[in-house]
């Protein structure tokens, strides 16, 4: 029975056990062995990936139902654990020409991934929280990492501060659904509220005010608009790697985690909280399109790109239905990729040996490094949704789910917000090629950060000749959530 | 709905209490301010330090290290305060729960050594 739960967490337990085993390595050989850490972490994070792949356990529900195992939960970890692997490779030189080479950076992420692993896994409010909190909490620390510069200090702040404040509202809702239905299992709870509702039941009051609170929590911790303030701030002021790492992989598994909660426990509520998820998604692609055109800083607009994405991700759950689930799922993926070919193109803005973040820094790349702008360009359109770019066919997927569950207008909206957001996508395009010339970037990026370049824009480019894969293996994820 | 109500009246004792806790300290706290006589003179409305006058204000900086030394005591305070009821329920919680706990005093060792390493230990 333990052995057969064990090894459903077979991923997570490895992971646990290879941070504890790192950590002891890194404190006994000291900050002179950084970059042995970072590869070995790399190697875990690889090896993870392959566990959870491989599903030893198979699938159902471990340790007293508090986690589970299925083809949603291996889908998003494979995505967190692919997020997580190109940060970490990147991060590599990245660490050591920042000055902030200490061994605890790479075990920070690690910690982070299992936390993001955890909530993923979770079957129960309780064992989410704990997941959620392992995952801020290490979260928090990498961003205020550079702690003798102002504004990573104060980006690791305010995420705390506001991270703390989303945490206690996730509690509260979490407190207020289980003081009204009694239980904090993902089963018992569908099946509770499905008999309730089933008996034609008012529901409870406190129930309603209770999904409310964890809605909201969970949209903070995906950063939609009206719960998204923190997102530009904490973007603009951590290390860009750590700035690459919070718009990839927590990003994803909270939309994972958002996307289980409301359609497993929270499905028979469907109606309740479908108003919500369309004002937040509405929101989120409004603000992000607009305020992203006044941006002068690369990073900030990065972050008001992702507050834009999820916005668009959440139609899809916004249609509450298994087609949409489906399409959010594809959408992680596609939003994944992009996002990390993009941040490996900002992590290379370097000049003497200093990040520089203006978008303005950009001008003339084309004729001084003509392969990383044409990289860059192939994200920049592909995040404004132009055919046949993969970011087109991420919002092809969750505006048809929409439409087929009668959200017609709110897919308008969303159509004409990427309009406006393809103008800032496409303004950086124009400075690239047609600007005049700024002073080149400094050309010792490192091979892993040009890899992970390539290999994005390609996939962006050529990936949809396999959507077929893509959308089978979403297809499937999907169905463990609504029950096959 | 039923077990629902039956669930919301076993906390009735804590909302009486709560209320009565309520009412009493705001009544002794008005009731002070109304009866008492209230004659303040400097040296009634002085901070008052044990022994002697008070020669700094007591809101100044002092080392982080506090902190972290608090924080350090906070953990195994904590650790402590899960091993009393452990220790007491050993006999019926079976290997599991003794395993459970040897894994929870691991990770807490690992953390030690951590810290120990770092020097986080050492003042000076």
């Amino acid at each position: 029975m333990l052995y057969q739960d064990a090894l459903r967490l077979l991923p997570e337990l490895f992971l646990a056990g290879s941070i504890i085993v790192l950590l002891m390595y890194g404190v006994f050989s000291g900050d002179s062995k950084t970059r042995s850490v970072v590869i070995l972490s790399f190697a875990t994070i690889v090896a993870a990936a392959v566990l959870v792949w491989r599903m030893p356990g198979g699938e159902g529900v471990a340790f007293a139902e508090q986690f589970q195992s299925d083809t949603f939960t291996r889908y998003a970890k494979i995505l967190v654990l692919i997020g997580a692997g190109s940060c970490m490779i990147m991060s590599m030189r990245y660490i050591e020409r920042a000055n902030m080479a200490r061994f605890e950076f790479p075990i920070l992420f690690l910690f982070a991934t299992l936390g993001m692993m955890m909530m993923i896994s979770a079957n129960d409010l309780m064992s989410l929280y704990m997941g959620l909190e392992l995952q801020s909490l290490a979260l928090y620390v990498v961003a205020a990492f550079r702690r003798d510069t102002l504004r990573s200090t104060e980006a690791g702040l305010k995420y705390f501060v506001l991270g703390a404040l989303s945490s206690g509202m996730l509690l509260y809702g979490i407190s207020l659904v289980y003081g009204f239905v009694g239980t904090t299992g993902f089963d018992q709870l569908n099946q509770v509220i499905a008999g309730l509702r089933g008996e034609g039941q008012p529901l409870p009051v406190g129930l309603v005010i209770g999904l409310v609170f964890v809605a909201a929590g969970l949209a903070f911790k995906v950063s939609a608009v009206p719960f998204h303030m923190w997102t530009p701030d904490v973007y603009e002021g951590a290390p860009t790697i750590v700035t690459a790492f919070f718009a990839t992989a927590p990003k994803i598994a909270a939309l994972a985690l958002f996307v289980r909660v409301m359609s497993e426990p929270f499905a028979a509520l469907t109606d309740q909280w479908q108003q919500i998820l369309v004002f937040v998604a509405l929101a989120s692609m409004i603000l992000g399109a607009f305020a992203a055109l006044s941006q002068s800083n690369i990073k900030r607009l990065m972050a008001y790109s992702s507050i834009g994405h999820v916005g668009y991700a959440l139609v899809g759950l916004a249609a509450g239905t298994q087609t949409g689930v489906e399409a959010v799922l594809v959408y992680m993926a596609i939003y994944l990729i992009m996002n990390i070919g993009t941040f490996a193109c900002i992590l290379c803005m370097r000049r003497e040996g200093r990040m520089v973040e203006a978008i303005s820094d950009l001008a003339g790349l084309s004729k001084s490094q003509p392969m990383m702008a044409l990289a860059l360009c192939i994200f920049m359109f592909s995040m404004a949704g132009i055919p046949p770019l993969l970011g087109f066919w991420g919002k092809w997927y969750v505006f048809a789910a929409a439409l087929d569950a009668g959200l017609t207008w709110l897919v308008i909206i969303g159509v004409l917000a990427s309009v406006v957001g393809a103008f800032y996508y496409i303004r950086i395009i124009k400075i690239m090629y047609f600007d005049e010339a700024a002073e080149p970037f400094d050309k010792d990026t490192g091979a892993e950060t040009g890899f992970v370049i390539g290999l994005s824009a390609i996939a962006v480019v050529g990936l949809f000749v396999f959507l077929a894969p893509l959308e089978n293996a979403a297809k499937l994820a999907a169905s463990a959530v609504f029950g096959g | 709905m039923q077990d629902l109500n039956g669930l919301l009246l076993g906390y009735l004792p804590i909302v009486i209490f709560l209320g009565i806790a309520l009412g009493f300290a705001t009544v002794m706290i008005v009731a002070a301010y109304l009866l008492a006589p209230q004659r303040p003179d400097s040296e009634k409305i002085s901070a008052y330090e044990c022994g002697f006058e008070a020669f700094d204000d007591a809101r100044s900086r002092f080392d982080v290290r506090f902190y972290l030394v608090a924080i350090l005591f906070i953990i195994f305070d904590l650790e402590v305060a899960f091993l009393f009821p452990w220790a007491v329920a050993l006999g019926k919680i079976g290997m599991l729960g003794f395993w459970s706990m040897m894994l929870f005093l691991g990770l807490l060792t690992i953390g030690f050594v951590y810290e120990w390493k770092k020097g986080a230990l050492d003042w000076e």
